[in-house]
């Protein structure tokens, strides 16, 4: 029994609460937001201090026992992710202020923006399946609230899409986890890979598999299943995107991964395998899309499926060093999409625009603002000091190691070509004639800088300091690949 | 001016309204034992009173019931919460509740347990969410 576990949820919760009481007061609630995300980032580390020295905290809320009650299983894993989630969410709650407009503000923006949080973190942390869709809701509800906030014409015709799509996907969720509970009787995590593990993955469980792999796909924005996601992440406020393009994805890779690491592990050669091929097509596709624009913040929404299909390609492979690579992909990507999001966020406020083809000479009026988004973009692509190098690095032996030589090829070809990308940016957007009119209206990047270096800071430690990361990575791999180490330290046998 | 005359409505309103709101409250106390709970009887209490807003007018309404229903989510969702929050001060694990007996006046003995806590929180947020719906729909301009 520890308590702990259900901080990290609890605290954004009641802090959305409180927030929610303060609506109107935008003074208070910036104060307010600051205090409780610092709080809750405090909270976190110290948990995830307490997880890697002592092993996994489990909670049986109300007492009740394993299979039997709610499981809140805070293990490596899950501490690493909530940790990130509230490293970014730090970043954004001090972003938000100099962003938003006060009239956004006082439209509930903090509360929902700590019923995010609690989500994400509650779909990290829970150790039940259909929690986990309850936790899906939870931050699809507020994500729902958030894209529409502000009610411009853009954001309605995107928001109906993107509510489509989601609902979608969480009625086949429900049918998922309807047929499961009818093949295996119980919807607890640890169990259903006890009872699977006996029948070893009969027929009609590999169907459910897909099925569940269909969902998060689409949560995840994957290969076919990602057309609603690019353009309806950049119609929100900076802060939003940023907050979209860095959790709400990863929560849908993270259901995989856990997924497909815990309970249907018997039939690797027909669901990973395929992984591979979807991890590559999601590379190629997610590439052509952020070549074919010029709007900066839709190069950085495309970039995200490229990411996605890299740390699939480590779940597909499926081995120590490719498992390890993708947690390390994962953590990272995290981070730099939300700082990324941040500073196009920027550059598109002083620039007056988020087209490409209107600005040049930057560089000259904004030089901070240039260099941070050279240094981002060399963390992206993963050029050797930053921490995008490590976790490709590790996907890549893994994926020779398995023999896997194509998506090789593709993984780096396709890095070669995100630098590209995000480069085009530095190079139209930033070099060039100084533009005349920007020098009469030079806006103020106050507040703007300050958590979009403090992101990049951690993407630096995260590649300079991988000595001390790298051990922490490889044993929540070990962790993930033997199954039972879950099993047991739930159902306690 | 065309004026209706819905002296009917109002006054048979005005007395299925109470026993609406009686039978919401029993809904709520009933839910541990047989049908009912939080949510059916926010849902009832709602009725209650959409069927007084559609009786009586906008105005007399909220000159009798003089609460801002959006400010009734967050009081649900804060008694909710700290019901289960209670867990941290008595150490046990959070959201165990615990029940009792207790002798009441006029009641005689009865069981009170803390899930009714956490049933009133979902009670009034429903409410809350209920009437914020239907009230912002009806005052669109």
């Amino acid at each position: 029994m520890s308590n702990l576990a259900v901080l990290p949820i609890i605290i954004p919760l009641i802090s959305g609460i409180i927030l929610a009481f303060f609506h109107n007061k935008v003074g208070i609630s910036r104060w307010l937001s600051k205090i409780f995300i610092l709080i809750n980032l405090g909270v976190a580390s110290y948990i995830a201090w307490i997880v890697f020295n002592n092993g996994a905290l489990i909670l049986e809320t109300g007492g009740w026992e394993a299979p039997y009650g709610i499981i809140l299983v805070a293990d490596p894993l899950a501490v690493t992710l909530v940790l990130t989630t509230n490293i970014i969410a730090t970043a954004c709650a001090f972003y938000a202020p100099y962003s938003m407009d006060v009239k956004q503000e006082t439209h509930y923006f903090y509360a929902f923006f700590f019923l995010l949080i609690a989500g994400v973190s509650g779909a990290f942390i829970t150790g039940d399946l259909f929690n986990l869709y309850v936790f899906f809701e939870v931050l699809l509800m507020a994500s729902y609230a958030l894209i529409v906030l502000g009610g411009g014409k853009v954001q309605l015709r995107e928001s109906i899409k993107y509510v489509l799509i989601n609902l979608f996907s969480s009625v086949l969720f429900v049918t998922a986890i309807a047929f499961l509970y009818s093949v295996v009787g119980t919807v607890n995590m640890a169990q259903i890979a006890e009872r699977v593990q006996d029948v070893d993955q009969k027929g009609v469980l590999t169907t459910i598999a897909v099925l569940l792999f269909f969902v998060f796909a689409t949560k995840a924005a994957l290969f076919p299943l990602y057309y609603w996601m690019p353009k309806s992440y950049v119609v929100p406020n900076p802060v939003i995107s940023a907050l979209f393009g860095a959790l709400l994805t990863k929560v849908g890779v993270y259901s995989i991964l856990r997924v497909f690491s815990l309970i249907f592990i018997y039939k690797l050669d027909l669901t990973h395998h395929a992984f591979i091929w979807i991890a590559g097509l999601s590379m190629i596709f997610g590439i052509i899309g952020a070549l074919s624009t010029s709007n900066i913040k839709l190069i950085i929404a495309y970039n995200i499926v490229p990411a996605i299909g890299f740390i699939m390609m480590g779940i597909g492979v499926f081995n120590q060093d490719a498992i390890s690579g993708s947690i390390y992909y994962l953590v990272h990507d995290m981070i730099i999409k939300c700082a990324l999001f941040l500073l196009v966020g920027a550059v598109a406020y002083v620039a007056g625009t988020s087209d490409l083809r209107k600005f040049s000479g930057l560089i000259h009026y904004y030089p901070l603002l240039g260099w941070l988004l050279f240094v981002s973009a060399f963390v992206l692509a993963g050029i050797p000091p930053f921490s995008g190098f490590i976790g490709k690095l590790l996907l890549l032996k893994g994926s020779l190691s398995a023999n896997e030589v194509a998506i090789v090829i593709l993984a780096l070809l396709s890095s070669l070509l995100i630098l590209y990308s995000i480069m085009k940016i530095f190079i139209n957007g930033f070099w060039g004639e100084k533009d005349e009119s920007l020098i009469t209206e030079k806006k103020s990047t106050k507040g703007l800088v300050g958590p979009i270096v403090f992101l990049l800071a951690f993407s630096v430690i995260l590649g300079l300091g991988a000595e001390f990361i790298y051990p922490s990575i490889e044993s929540i791999s070990t962790y993930l690949l033997d199954p039972e180490v879950y099993m047991e330290s739930v159902l306690k046998e | 001016m065309y004026k209706p005359n819905d002296l009917i409505l109002r006054t048979t309103t005005s007395v299925i309204a109470f026993i609406l709101l009686g039978f919401a409250v029993y809904l709520l106390l009933a839910g541990h034992n047989s049908p009912g709970g939080g949510f059916v009887g926010g849902l009832m209490t709602a009725s209650a009173i959409v069927l007084m807003y559609m009786s009586y007018g906008m105005e007399a309404v909220k000159k009798i019931l003089p609460i801002n229903f959006r400010t009734l989510i967050p009081i649900g969702l804060l008694i909710a919460v700290s019901t289960g929050i209670g867990s941290f001060v008595f150490n046990v694990p959070f959201l165990s509740h615990t029940f009792g007996h207790f002798t009441l006046p006029i009641l005689g003995e009865v069981e009170l347990a803390t899930a009714m806590l956490f049933d009133m929180g979902v009670y009034v947020t429903v409410l809350g969410v209920t009437m914020t719906i239907i009230l912002t729909i009806a005052n669109d301009r």
